[in-house]
This record gives structure tokens, sequence and C-alpha cells, in this order.
């Protein structure tokens, strides 16, 4: 079994999201680490590795050289092998060129399964997994609660509104899994030391066999053309607690039969 | 030299960057153990603290992540540096100086003495299953009457056909009810010898200790040997003499000197937090002199600490440590911490007392930090006898 997982460098999550005026794009020059939806695919995928399956995994990754530090710390995380795509033409690609390049990376080895997080903690688009099954023409399934193999089937638990979708599915197949699956492991020391030591291919635009032209800039189609702030909730009620706060919110809950 | 200065705010959380002086994989061995402390320590240690007690479950814990002896080679240890090990050390003092001690005598005392003293026989037989956190250790020098002049133990061993009978008893041992084997330092005819005794050997009991104020979050307990009978094969081959304990007791202080800097920077982040949030007189309190100049003193001490700790470190990695070095981190840096607890302490006011946050648990919890691994004094007297060429106290 093969198994691709397809991460991200972002900001540091726990830092305050800037915007650069100029350029209206998100300032990406702080301390950048691993999305941390990610992790949960990779433990996932660890755990499918743990319960049996002979399992080869490799960690994905378009990002810049500096990126490699990612990488890393996504191999601690649990991974066999890394493949990253850096490459200076990749600057300013969008959803549409980042999958284009994510697919012809998956397309060079024929992996069984290919992993998401649910999102970038950047981003927050939620669509990369099925921008990506779309291209490789592969069955998709997002927000996966659990993973079940059997065989070449893979039966995956949605998670949806009102409850779960059982879904089963064929592989080779793209699941983007949801924060919920799993509580990902903290990494062992021998595995921090040791992920510098894993196979890691490090490619361009020619390595990977991918047009110039068709990501970075060039192939982006998205631009953004002015950023505002989220109208506020105009029916909110604003409660300054005089002491009567209680009496107050409990009114209008049951003004709002919310409680009755 | 540049002109220039940097347009980078500062960070309250590391006014020096001194991060930047980590490499990626250091930093990753310090992010990791941080979240883990955070997760796992942080939220407990303060009932753990008021019961007077340790969950033993942390022992599979540590032992999966590396932690247990994670500076040494082979046998299932991680083979980390000098400074991987003080960073892990400085995160889990952040959460309590008690899990540091847990993990520093398992690694750097039990362990390091088998590592370094032992026969293959016995470093097969416990060092593997001692990283996992299968099999836990202690080591006992200090007696009742011996502390800080070890020579003077009365705990004796007799050689008995090959045998060994065992008569004494050691006093505050980290660990000692809970390990499977005690590293014992004991006279004989031949200098003082190091004997691996297991738990369970007939005449040996481990009385716990009570009462503690400090360290609470961690098990100390008595050695009590009467007529303990060992094999021969129980004694640590290869050393003679007090080189032997004094080898270990180098390495754990080295963990002391980064722990120490994690315990005050705790204290720290929790006075500035305090102190941002409290108002008082309509403004926060952050906002008065008084309390800026005991921030100013404590992240200048915090950051002091830790160059220090990472000095010591990096000399050690590149094989140059001298015990006199260590005995300077240790000296300083539990100081420091002593004092930045303290006064984060007084930024808290009536909160400064409770569990309810982190900085009268450090505050306690240093005063053993100051005492065990060589006194304060003693090893003022070290760097004394190091700068002046007379030795005041042997
Ligand atoms: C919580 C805790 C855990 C411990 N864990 C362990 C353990 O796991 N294993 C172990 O073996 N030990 C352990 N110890 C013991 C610790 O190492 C000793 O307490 C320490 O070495 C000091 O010894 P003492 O308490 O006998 O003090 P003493 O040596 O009696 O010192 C009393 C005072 O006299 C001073 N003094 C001593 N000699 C001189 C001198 N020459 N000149 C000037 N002043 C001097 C000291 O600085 C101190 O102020 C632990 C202690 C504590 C509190």
């Amino acid at each position: 079994m093969k198994i691709a997982i397809c991460v991200k460098e972002v900001p540091d999550p726990t830092a305050e999201k800037r915007i650069d005026p100029g350029t209206n794009r998100l300032v990406r020059t702080g301390e950048n680490t691993l999305n941390p939806y990610d992790r949960h695919a990779i433990e996932e995928a660890v755990r499918i590795k743990e319960s049996g399956v002979e399992t080869e995994i490799s960690i994905v990754l378009v990002g810049p050289a500096s990126a490699a530090r990612t990488v890393d710390k996504a191999l601690a995380q649990g991974g066999d092998r890394s493949v990253h795509l850096a490459d200076d033409g990749l600057a300013d690609s969008d959803i549409l060129a980042t999958s284009r390049a994510l697919a012809a990376l998956l397309e060079r080895d024929a992996y069984d399964l290919v992993l998401f997080g649910q999102q970038a903690s950047d981003a927050e688009c939620y669509v990369m997994a099925a921008a990506v099954a779309e291209r490789l023409d592969r069955p998709c399934v997002s927000q996966a609660a659990s993973l079940t193999l059997d065989g070449s089937t893979l039966r995956v638990k949605r998670q949806v509104e009102t409850g779960y979708d059982t879904v089963e599915m064929p592989l080779p197949a793209v699941v983007s899994v949801s924060d919920a699956i799993n509580e990902p492991r903290y990494p062992s020391l021998p595995a921090i030391m040791g992920a510098k030591r894993k196979p890691h291919e490090v490619l361009s635009l020619a390595d990977a066999g991918i047009d110039p032209d068709t990501v970075g800039g060039a192939g982006s189609r998205t631009t953004v053309r002015g950023l505002s702030k989220p109208a506020g909730r105009g029916a909110s009620v604003r409660i300054e607690d005089d002491g009567t706060a209680a009496e107050k919110i409990l009114a209008f809950l049951v003004e709002n039969k919310v409680v009755v | 030299m540049s002109a220039t200065t940097s347009t980078k705010p500062i960070d309250p959380l590391d006014y020096l960057e001194i991060d930047t002086l980590l490499s990626d994989e250091e930093r990753l061995i310090r992010d990791t153990v941080r979240a883990w402390v955070q997760d796992t320590i942080v939220p407990n240690v303060g009932d753990w603290f008021e019961e007077g007690t340790l969950p033993m479950s942390l022992a599979a814990e540590l032992g999966r992540l590396g932690l247990f002896g994670m500076h040494l080679d082979g046998y299932g240890c991680a083979g980390a540096s000098s400074v991987a090990y003080g960073l892990a050390c400085l995160e889990l003092e952040a959460g309590d100086s008690g899990i540091r001690s847990f993990v520093s005598v398992q690694g750097s005392l039990a362990m390091f003495a088998i590592w370094k003293w032992g026969s293959e026989e016995q470093k097969q037989q416990w060092l593997p299953a001692m990283a996992t956190g299968e099999r836990l250790g202690c080591f006992g020098l200090t007696e009742p009457d011996a502390g800080s002049d070890p020579g003077a133990m009365r705990t004796h061993a007799r050689r008995d056909g090959s045998d060994w009978v065992l008569n004494g008893a050691k006093m505050w041992i980290t660990n000692g009810s809970v390990a499977d084997v005690a590293v014992v330092w004991a006279q004989t005819d031949d200098g003082v010898r190091g004997f691996l005794v297991e738990r369970g050997t007939k005449g040996f009991t481990t009385p716990d200790i009570k009462k503690k104020l400090s360290l609470r979050a961690s098990i100390t307990s008595e050695l009590v040997l009467a007529d303990v009978r060992l094999p021969a094969d129980a004694l640590l081959p290869e050393v003679k003499g007090l080189r032997g304990p004094l080898s270990c007791l180098n390495e754990a202080r080295y963990g002391i000197v980064w722990g120490a800097v994690g315990a005050g920077r705790a204290c720290y982040e929790a006075a500035l937090d305090y102190a941002k949030t409290r108002i008082a007189f309509g403004k926060p309190i952050a906002a008065t002199q008084l309390q800026q100049q005991k921030l100013a003193e404590m992240a200048t001490e915090v950051n002091r600490g830790l160059l220090v700790a990472l000095q010591i470190g990096r000399l050690k990695d590149a094989g140059l440590v001298r015990p006199e070095h260590v005995s300077m981190g240790k000296f300083g840096n539990a100081r420091g911490a002593l004092e930045v607890a303290r006064m984060a302490r007084t930024v808290l006011g009536a909160n400064g007392i409770t569990l309810e946050y982190p900085v009268i648990r450090h505050m306690n919890n240093l005063e053993s930090v100051y005492t065990y691994e060589g006194t304060h004094d003693v090893h003022a007297l070290v760097i004394g006898g190091a700068v002046t060429g007379h030795q005041a106290f042997r």
C-alpha cells in the first residue's frame, strides 16, 4: 500500500495573521510550520501502517526550498520518504495552479491512497483534496471521521451536519480527513532525529515535467480584488455586566424561545 | 561594526532571539517536549503537587517520546546532543521540577551509572527497558549524615564468599520506592563501589519521605539496607572511588542548569501575563514602574540563564566541558530561577500563593533544586576553588 500525504507549510497558526495591503496577500515572512490539520492525515496513515498493512508513507509538499524544515517535521510525525517540489516558478500559485502541481507529483508514483488534512490553517479553503482528485480522476471523500480498509475498498465514515454518511469507494482514492479522526501523537525523539536521514526527493518544475506556464502566477486564475471585514451581525445585543447580566441573558433566551 | 538596527519588534518570550542559536532539529525537539508538557503536565500538576503524587503512567509516555537516557548512545537510547537534552530538561521543568527530576534521575543518574560503569550484561539487562520506561531506577548516594560530604557515608558492603552483604541507609532518594533497580553507593575495603539492588531483594526496603513542602509531585524515599545479600555480578565493575557517583551527578547537574531556566521562564511568563491583565487603580499593573522593574529583572535573568546553559551545552557537545563549568551553571541558574520565582510571586498578589497558578509551586520546588545535586554553597566553593586555586571545602 502506497500512501501519499499532501502537506502544506503555513504561517505559525498561533501568530496573528497579517495581510500585505500592497499585494492583498497573507504575509508569510514570519515563522512557518506544518499545517496542523495535516498531522491528522499523517497520523491516520501511520495507524494504517501499524495495523499490519505493509505501507509506505510519502510526504508530498509544494513550497519554497525553505519548507524543507516542514518536510522534516512531517517525516518526524510519521513518513518514510518525501517529495518536495521547490521552484521559484511556483510563487503566487492559487488553488488551481497548486492542485495542478500536486496532481503532477502524485501521478509520478502509483499511490493507492492520497490523504489531505481538512483545511489549511492559513487560507482555510477546504477544497484542495477535491481539486486534486478531479485532476487525477479519482473518487474523493472529504471530512472523513474514520477509515477502514477492506482489500482494495476503502470505507469512510464522513461527518455531516446531521450525523455520519458511510461511503465505500475503490482504491486508488483521495480523502481529506477531519480533525476529529484521531489525536496525532507527539513525535518521538528518535523519529525527530531520524527525519533527516529518510530519503528526500527535491524536484524542480523541470524535474517533475511541469510546464512553468501552468503554475505560479501565470497558471493562476484568481486575483484578490479587494478586502473587507465581515459585516457585523446586525441583530446582536451587547450586554455589559452590571450585576444583572445573567437575568438579562435569561430574559433574552426566553424571549427568543431558545429556552422555555 | 554595523550601524543598522533591526526593525523586528522585541519578542517578550525570546527577548535576545536565542532561538536563532538553535538548529531546526533542536527547535523541533524543544517544541515537541513543550507541547507535550503543555498538554499532559500543566493542567494536572497542581493537583499532583497538592496530593503529593506523580502518576507512574507518565513513565511509558516519557519512554515512548524517547526522553529517558536520551543523551546516551545505544541500548535503545536516542543518542541526542547535550543541547537537545538540555532543551528537553528546560521544557520538562517549565512544567514542574518534579517531572524533570523524574527524568534526570532515570536518565542521568541511574541509566548513566549503568551505561558508564556497568558490565555488558548489566547494560543489556537494564538499559533498553529503562529507556522505554518499563523499568525505573533510582540513585542512592546521600545518607542521613552524609550529604555534601559523600565520603563520610556509612553504608558499607562486605564480601562474603563471592557475594556482597550491604548494610546502611540512604536518604532523600528520588524515585526510591518506585524504582525496579537502585544504584547504591557503599564503602568497601577497596573504596566506594556501586551496586545494583533490585526491588524485592531481602532486607531492602524503601519507605517514602512525607511532609515535604517542595517537589511534592515527585517521590522521595529512604533506602534501608539490612543485611542485603547481592551476587557478585550486582557490582558495577568499571569504577572505584567517589569518581563513580560524582561523574553521574555531573550529568544530572548539567540538566539542572537548563531545567532551572525552565522553571524561571514559567514564572516570568505567568507574571507577565498576570501583570498585563490585572487592573489596579484603573490601569494594568504592567503599566506601573514597580512591576515593570520586576518584569525587567525576570526577563533579563531568564535570557541570561539560557545563554549560560547553551554555552555549557555547546562546550559539552564539543567535549570541552569541565565540572567547574557545570557548577557555575547550576550556581547561577538555580539562584536566578529562585529569585525570578519569588519576584513573580509578588506580582501575582494573593493569586501568587495558590496552586491555581504555577508560581508558588515552582518557587517551593526551586528550594530543593537549590540544595540537591550539590548545594548552592558547595558550587560556590567549587567556583571559588577554580578561580583562586585554593580548595576551601575539602
Ligand atoms: C527533593 C530532594 C531529592 C533528592 N534526591 C536525591 C537522590 O535521588 N539521590 C541522592 O543521593 N540524593 C538526593 N538528594 C539529596 C541531596 O543531594 C542532598 O540534600 C544535598 O547533597 C545536600 O546534603 P544535605 O542535605 O545532607 O546537606 P548538608 O551537606 O548537611 O549541608 C547543610 C548545609 O551546610 C552547607 N555546607 C556543607 N558543607 C559545607 C562546607 N564545606 N562549607 C560551607 N558550607 C557547607 C550546605 O551548603 C548546606 O547549607 C535529594 C534532596 C532533595 C531535597
